[in-house]
């Protein structure tokens, strides 16, 4: 297995850090609902310890002597970010950790001291995951990547990268063809259907378009904020307004963010710094997209329409974040900051 | 579409597979010798009463028997199935088999849906088009799965079989409609053009007016991605008097729809397209003069498309619901509230395929009123693994309750319950094929926080004509053990992240004599649990592991000990990081030995 860890590391690429899909669905932390959801929402104070005893009878019996184990991991993956909770991440991806963890650990236990390998995993596990996250979104249409060991590393794709949403996030980072969907089937989330809430006096709120064609409502995540905003792209026609549109939606969030005590009253209003340089890399922010063969590019390569009818969703990244020439840089430099 | 499916009907394959006996399967040398004179009479008869036998499984039965019904029923086989294109070569199938008019050819295995094959690694239509030209010049009817297939390649199937007349393809990639327009022009009795699920390239050739058929009997293109000449179209229609199923793509609006469907009234099945307004083609549309177009079409069977609904259409497809056996709804957003006065209507439905956006209320609402449901496919409209997931263990159960006569479920949710899936074992024993797809992985029964052994255990015990078997969540080998005990008649096992140990394979591959068909990803077994398999190999059309824990040296040691299987290795990447660990593992029988069509990503062993 560990030869997929180490697969990772030569490839220094552009946008490799968020492993992608994972990172963009941010949810709502009051949300319930979700599989673990229930479970998550007790969770968000910091816990060394393993997550949650009561939720893993199956391998209760296992706990004890793993937990010293799991506690260097987890601690090695709590992020120290801008994020108010570092909640060991998300219950849903240490669990699946700790399942392979355990299974594997069974079978390795021949091989190798599981204390030393969770160590050694821990590392290495990390830096795989970023290489995963960027071959997931590369090769996502072509072959299969390492996605094979994606049940051992994918969860520290969230511990690696999940900092920007950590008490949100829930699952580990996707593997190549997992759910079994064929491709057709893929995506039909990501254009939302505002004709069908208009319709007869539904009951949701409905959004009406004066000239009666439906929007194109991509999800917008930004690095740092939880909660995720739609932007409809037919409303703009040139990057620049979209541009304007993305730093004027995330402006209140993030100084909201940065101060909760003084967000929205009126004399921090000059204080709130516009979200510039979105487009052309000079601004703290960049603006990036996931195309419709789920690749992460940089926007404003192609023309309007074209990216209009390609963009399947888009993210705010730090700019700094773009720059990483390795991935065991970018992974120490993330658990330093 | 797929064998469990044909195999209700009592078709199938199933014969045993032994490379030591002369003539027992489809590649057997039939005509080595020639029968003495009496001899030839008795074949003479054997052929006339032989050729009304249908079901390849009997007809592989009656060619066990001995060499002359062997010849006799090589004579009179009329349609070729080939599980696996490289289980043979296509100059020994063409050799024995000599008055075929009907073939069907599959290529990838499954696990290519998902991305999981790299691309060019075979499976290529060409090595047998060219075979077939010379020897089936009567050729009538095609159908490829998870082939490729180019344009050149139609083009010379359509020039080559003046007599062809189905063309049926699915999930195959390598032509566009330049190819097609290729079929349409020359194929002057084509009755069945049915493009499903491939990948076709958008190559701007206006395919739709090139058909010079009359006798047009079903023409399926929802898979085409680009638009359609809609004048050509709907002169098609109106000239295909046969016509009985049109499906058409996303770029059909409502508008153009109506005018398609005034055209053929006689109409079976229908594919709607987007069942909306899409793009402001074709003008809008009255709800009421699209209802009266439905109603006019009292022949409709089979409903599908709704690619992109404009949910005040949908009242107009009330009046043909009460005759509806098959409604596919799995591209349409729509809410149980939505879906309800839709599906109140539909008694007779048969076939359900519906997104999870109608949740377990809406589930309920088909529980109440489908009484005959047959088959129910629950696909998800966000296909992630931390999505909110709408259906549950709820309406399973729900449905199990409802619909008694089910036979086949596929059901993507992101919480179950291993009391759940026992409920459905214990009211639907009719149940051939079940395929539970929890999205998340390793989740365990959402309630008890179990794994899902129990629940997957009771689905192999109590539903005794359980053919397929798709598993998820949290499962130990304990789960596997059920399978191997109880599973007498599985033929087909799809596994992702799921056991602890070598056991479990064990369990299944010493356990289902009857295994045809197993995928596995990304589960913890490892060289000892292939090697559990040995004597079941040659039985099997095939074995696919990928993300697993296998080595070189136990593929290795299996490729020498069965000299009839192909062992294929594919590297995703030719770095030789670690040359003992085996990534993806595709191995079946054949009688072909090792293709030589391999790319270098591939070696065979």
């Amino acid at each position: 297995m560990e030869e997929d860890f180490r697969k990772g590391e030569g490839r220094p690429q552009l946008l490799d850090l968020i492993p992608n899909e994972r990172d963009w669905m941010v949810k709502d932390v009051g949300g319930g609902g979700k599989c673990f959801g229930v479970s998550e929402e007790k969770k968000l104070e910091l816990r060394l310890g393993l997550p949650g005893g009561e939720d893993w009878p199956a391998v209760k019996e296992k706990r004890e002597e793993h937990s010293i184990q799991s506690a260097l991991s987890l601690g090695h993956y709590s992020k120290v970010s801008k994020t108010i909770c570092t909640n060991p991440s998300p219950v849903g991806a240490k669990r699946g950790f700790l399942d392979t963890v355990e299974s594997k650990t069974e079978v390795f236990q021949q091989q190798q001291p599981g204390f030393l390998q969770l160590q050694a995993k821990g590392k290495e596990l990390s830096q795989k995951t970023n290489g995963r996250a960027e071959q997931q979104s590369l090769e996502k249409k072509a072959c299969g990547s390492p996605a094979a060991h994606g049940s051992a590393a994918a969860p520290c794709g969230d511990g690696a990268g999940a900092n920007n949403s950590s008490q949100t996030r829930t699952a580990p980072t996707p593997v190549v063809g997992w759910p079994p969907i064929r491709s057709f089937r893929r995506n039909l989330a990501s254009i939302s259907k505002p004709s069908l809430e208009s319709q007869n006096g539904g009951p949701e709120t409905a959004v009406k378009f004066e000239n009666g064609r439906k929007g194109l409502f991509v999800k917008i995540n930004m690095d740092g904020i939880p909660i995720g905003r739609k932007v409809d792209l037919k409303a703009y026609d040139s990057y620049e307004k979209l541009s304007l549109a993305v730093g004027e939606l995330f402006q209140g969030l993030l100084a909201a963010q940065r101060d909760p005590l003084t967000a929205g009253t009126q004399k921090n209003a000059e204080q709130k710094q516009a979200i510039t340089g979105l487009l052309d890399g000079s601004g703290e922010y960049t603006l990036v997209y996931e195309d419709d063969e789920g690749d992460r590019m940089l926007v404003g390569d192609v023309p309007w329409d074209m990216f209009v009818s390609t963009a399947k969703r888009l993210r705010v990244l730090k700019s700094s974040e773009l720059s990483a020439s390795s991935l065991g840089a970018v992974s120490r430099k993330r658990t330093a900051t | 579409m797929s064998e469990d499916e044909e195999d209700e009907r009592g078709g199938g394959e199933g014969k045993r597979w032994s490379p030591d006996l002369i003539g027992g399967r489809e590649g057997g040398s039939g005509g080595a010798d020639p029968p003495p004179l009496s001899d030839q009479v008795l074949e003479n008869v054997l052929e006339n009463v032989l050729q009304f036998l249908d079901s390849r499984r009997d007809r592989n039965a009656a060619s066990l028997v001995c060499r002359s019904w062997c010849r006799a029923e090589a004579q009179t086989r009329r349609d070729l199935f080939i599980g696996n294109c490289y289980a043979v070569s296509p100059a020994r199938a063409v050799e024995r088999f000599r008055r075929v008019r009907a073939l069907v050819l599959k290529g990838k295995p499954r696990f290519a849906d998902f991305s999981l094959v790299p691309p060019r690694w075979g499976a290529g239509f060409y090595p047998w088009l060219a075979a077939l030209v010379p020897a089936y010049p009567w050729l009538e009817r095609l159908c490829l799965k998870r082939m490729f297939v180019s344009d050149d390649d139609l083009s010379l199937l359509a020039k080559s079989f003046p007599s062809f007349r189905d063309l049926t393809l699915i999930c195959c990639e390598g032509f566009g409609t330049a190819g097609l327009a290729a079929i349409a022009e020359h194929c002057r009795h084509l009755r069945v053009l049915d493009l499903i699920e491939n990948d076709v390239e958008e190559e701007m050739v206006d395919w739709v007016s090139r058909f010079s058929t009359t006798s047009l009997e079903s023409l399926v293109f929802d898979c085409v991605g680009c638009a359609v000449n809609l004048d050509a179209l709907e002169a098609l229609v109106a000239r295909s008097p046969s016509l009985r199923r049109l499906r058409v793509n996303q770029h059909i609006s409502v508008g153009h729809l109506r005018r398609l469907m005034a055209r053929a009234p006689q109409l079976t099945h229908l594919g709607t397209g987007s069942f909306g307004d899409g793009g402001g083609g074709g003008g809008e549309v009255e709800v009421a003069d699209l209802r009266a177009a439905f109603a006019a079409s009292m022949s409709l069977e089979c409903l599908s498309g709704f690619r992109d609904l404009a949910s005040e259409y949908l009242p107009a497809i009330y009046p043909v619901c009460a005759n509806l056996t098959s409604l596919n709804l799995s591209f349409a957003d729509i809410t149980a509230e939505q879906l309800r006065p839709v599906i109140i209507r539909c008694h007779n439905l048969q076939t359900f395929w519906v997104l999870d956006t109608v949740g377990d209320e809406g589930l309920l609402a088909v529980a109440a009123t489908c009484k005959d449901l047959r088959e129910l496919r629950v696909f998800p409209l966000d296909a992630s693994e931390d999505s909110e997931g709408s259906v549950s263990d709820v309406g399973l159960v729900a449905i199990s309750q409802g619909c008694r006569n089910l036979r086949s479920i596929l059901y993507f949710c992101q919480r179950m319950t291993n009391a759940a899936v026992a409920t459905m074992s214990e009211n639907c024993q009719e149940l051939f094929v079940f395929r539970l797809c929890i999205m998340g992985r390793h989740r365990p029964d959402h309630l008890t926080r179990e794994p899902m052994d129990e629940g997957f255990g009771a689905i192999v015990m109590n539903c005794k004509k359980l053919t397929r078997l798709a598993v998820s969540g949290l499962l130990t080998d304990k789960a596997f053990g059920y399978i191997g005990k109880y599973g007498k008649l599985l033929r087909t096992l799809s596994v992702a992240f799921a056991g602890n140990s070598d056991l479990a394979l064990r369990y299944v591959l010493e356990g289902c004599p009857k295994l045809q068909k197993l995928e596995i990803r990304d589960s913890p077994f490892g060289d000892a649990g292939l090697l559990s398999g040995i004597h079941h190999y040659y039985n099997m059309r095939f074995l696919w592991m990928n993300s697993c824990k296998l080595s070189i040296r136990g593929c290795k040691e299996v490729a020498r000990r069965l000299p009839h299987l192909v062992v294929e290795v594919i590297r995703d990447k030719l770095e030789e990081d670690d040359v003992e660990a085996v990534e993806k593992l595709y191995m079946y029988r054949s009688l072909a030995g090792r293709r030589d069509d391999a790319p270098p990503f591939v070696e065979i062993l």
